[in-house]
């Protein structure tokens, strides 16, 4: 969420550019393919780290960056879930929702964020603080009900726990 | 001890850790292989111990090996499947996260056997942390010379990258992993050409999933016989069940293959959670039909799962208590794959809409006694008629679920509620967002 913008009007290249900091990341990534179109979900990555959403600017400059056509990026974007389309608050929480975390409680789990933060699935809360969605799948199905936060796994929750969990977010 | 082959010691403190994985004899069998042993020894070795695949299907790894040309201009890659994307399935995050050169190590073999030069690990999007355990572990390798120009000193130049994905449950299919890795939407593509001739840039491909790779590297220094000493005749060695749901030990467990599936739930995960009881179980993974309590007799190996009418998949076993609606449960599967259908085909992606918009009108309890055979008939529709297995996954739980639970879909349209439900209303709301314009 960080880092210079420069913001260049014009048709002849992308509105934004990428930080110092993070062209070496950016040219590592196409180094690692034979093809400079393999390297987009990475590009798209690096955008969403350093900007946390994919805003359109963002978008058209790893269109620039992997030489593909700024709609068919759009069309990549589009396609993957953990891309945000829109910018999310400072704590992404994604639910699971799924069978397994189903059957433990992620259901109520789900309501109870609802009523604590004032906020329904995809909604962020007026401060900034959160973004509330429910997920498919995680992989942590032994440990349901499960939450990302951001990246970062929590497992075996309830309300109790999802309470304090917050207590400690800034 | 966890297991007796893959969990021999995946509790080794440090073990992510290239001292502490040598010290357990780790890289040995690379080293002593590669460049000095042919590779079609290797194909031979994995083809006369029976690996078959982990990831789902089964394939025999060594057969899929022995498709890849041998005189051939074109690069070939090694892809290892590490999406992990299978609803009830999580083994192989664990054994990424705490045995990342034992995936390495497998790559350099397989990599030697069909003489791939390069490979990508594709890790589901949420997988972040764990590229990052792989990628020092890949550095680690590279540094004692077992990847890069030359690996072992012996010629055998070989690259291995981390490439994380970004939230799609198709790109676990090999051929949408495929177009995804090289930028595309992961869609799936026609198959034949199958990989092994033309795969990823159109160059002969391996995809093998994570816990197969983690089995070579075992099989290859000890002998397809030792291998055998696990499982059946036609599923030899070990299998990582994931179990979830309400039992008293939920978790990875590696068990020979053929272990009834009462006593992995008996024995290993300490039965039911107190005052439950098994109504029944998805044995692998949420893709495949379900079996009543009544028949969890059957064997954990691909045949016995066929016979029960179901399949082994990749292990996820969820385990559902009877005091949860089947339709419920089998709803928000269909609604997880009316989310995840790529929108390729017809069969697929409207075939699981109309499917959810069926259960969503039994669970309002506004059905009619003709949707069950509706929900059958779409199904029905869908299986063998989709593009991948997708639609598949979709259709045979349901079908599965309507033979042996009809008496729960005919009382939720008679009664208008569930026959039996602990949880609260479904999480039911359609999951898709508007896209910005």
């Amino acid at each position: 969420m960080s880092g210079p913008v420069s913001v260049s009007i014009g048709r002849d290249g992308p509105a934004l550019e990428w930080p110092a900091a993070r062209r070496a990341e950016v040219e590592q990534a196409l180094a690692r393919y034979p093809v400079r179109r393999s390297a987009i979900l990475p590009v798209l990555w690096i955008a969403q780290r350093e900007w946390g959403w994919l805003s359109p600017e963002a978008m058209a400059l790893a269109a620039h960056t992997v030489g593909l056509p700024e709609p068919e990026v759009f069309g990549i974007a589009t396609f993957y879930t953990m891309f945000n389309l829109k910018p999310v608050g400072r704590h992404h929480l994604q639910v699971c929702r799924t069978l397994s975390c189903s059957l433990m409680g992620a259901d109520r789990l789900f309501r109870h964020l609802e009523q604590k933060l004032g906020v329904g699935h995809g909604e962020t809360t007026p401060d900034g603080r959160f973004t509330l969605r429910r997920v498919e799948c995680l992989a942590a199905c032994g440990g349901g009900p499960c939450m990302q936060v951001g990246l970062d796994y929590h497992e075996n929750l309830d309300e109790a726990k999802v309470d304090a969990l917050l207590e400690k977010l800034p | 001890m966890r297991g007796p082959l893959l969990f021999s010691d995946i509790d080794t403190p440090g073990l992510t850790g290239i001292e502490t994985y040598r010290k357990g004899g780790g890289y040995q069998t690379a080293a002593a292989v590669v460049g000095t042993r042919p590779p079609d020894e290797v194909i031979e070795i994995v083809k006369a111990s029976g690996l078959r695949g982990r990831g789902g299907a089964g394939f025999p790894a060594g057969l899929k090996w022995s498709f890849v040309p041998k005189k051939t201009p074109k690069p070939k890659y090694l892809v290892c499947n590490a999406d992990e994307s299978e609803p009830g399935t999580f083994k192989d995050r664990e054994l990424m996260e705490k045995n990342p050169h034992l995936l390495i190590e497998g790559m350099i073999l397989t990599a030697w056997a069909i003489q791939a030069n390069t490979g990508y690990i594709y890790l589901r999007g949420e997988f972040d942390y764990i590229q990052h355990i792989l990628d020092r572990a890949l550095a680690e390798a590279r540094a004692a010379g077992f990847l890069g120009a030359s690996v072992g000193g012996r010629g055998f130049t070989l690259e291995i990258h981390t490439h994380l994905g970004a939230g799609a449950y198709i790109c676990g299919e090999e051929t949408a992993l495929l177009s995804s890795l090289e930028g595309y939407r992961g869609q799936p593509r026609l198959k034949p050409p199958f990989p092994a001739v033309e795969g990823l840039y159109a160059c002969p491909t391996v995809v093998n999933n994570v816990e197969t790779l983690m089995n070579v590297p075992h099989i290859v220094k000890n002998g397809a016989q030792w291998f055998r000493q696990w499982g059946t005749e036609r599923s030899p060695g070990t299998k990582i069940l994931s179990v979830s749901g309400p039992v008293k030990r939920p978790g990875n467990y590696e068990v020979p293959m053929g272990l009834p599936l009462s006593t992995l739930l008996n024995e290993h995960c300490g039965g039911m959670r107190d005052g439950m009881k098994v109504k029944a179980v998805i044995p692998g993974g949420s893709s495949v039909p379900l079996l009543p309590a009544s028949m969890l007799g059957t064997g954990l190996d691909f045949e016995s799962m066929v016979a029960a009418g179901t399949l082994l998949g990749s292990g996820g076993v969820i385990v559902i208590d009877e005091q949860t609606c089947i339709v419920d449960a089998l709803w928000n599967i269909t609604r997880f794959y009316e989310h995840e259908s790529c929108g390729k085909c017809t069969p697929c992606r409207e075939g699981t809409y109309w499917m959810s918009e069926v259960f969503a009108r039994l669970e309002r309890g506004e059905g009619r006694t003709s949707d069950i055979d509706l929900l059958y008939d779409v199904s029905d529709n869908i299986l063998g008629k989709s593009f991948c297995a997708l639609g598949d996954a979709a259709a045979m739980p349901v079908m599965g679920a309507i033979k042996h639970f009809r008496d729960e879909f005919e009382f939720h349209v008679r009664e208008r509620r569930c026959m039996a439900n602990r949880r609260a209303p479904g999480l039911t709301e359609r999951q898709t967002e508007a896209v910005p314009a």
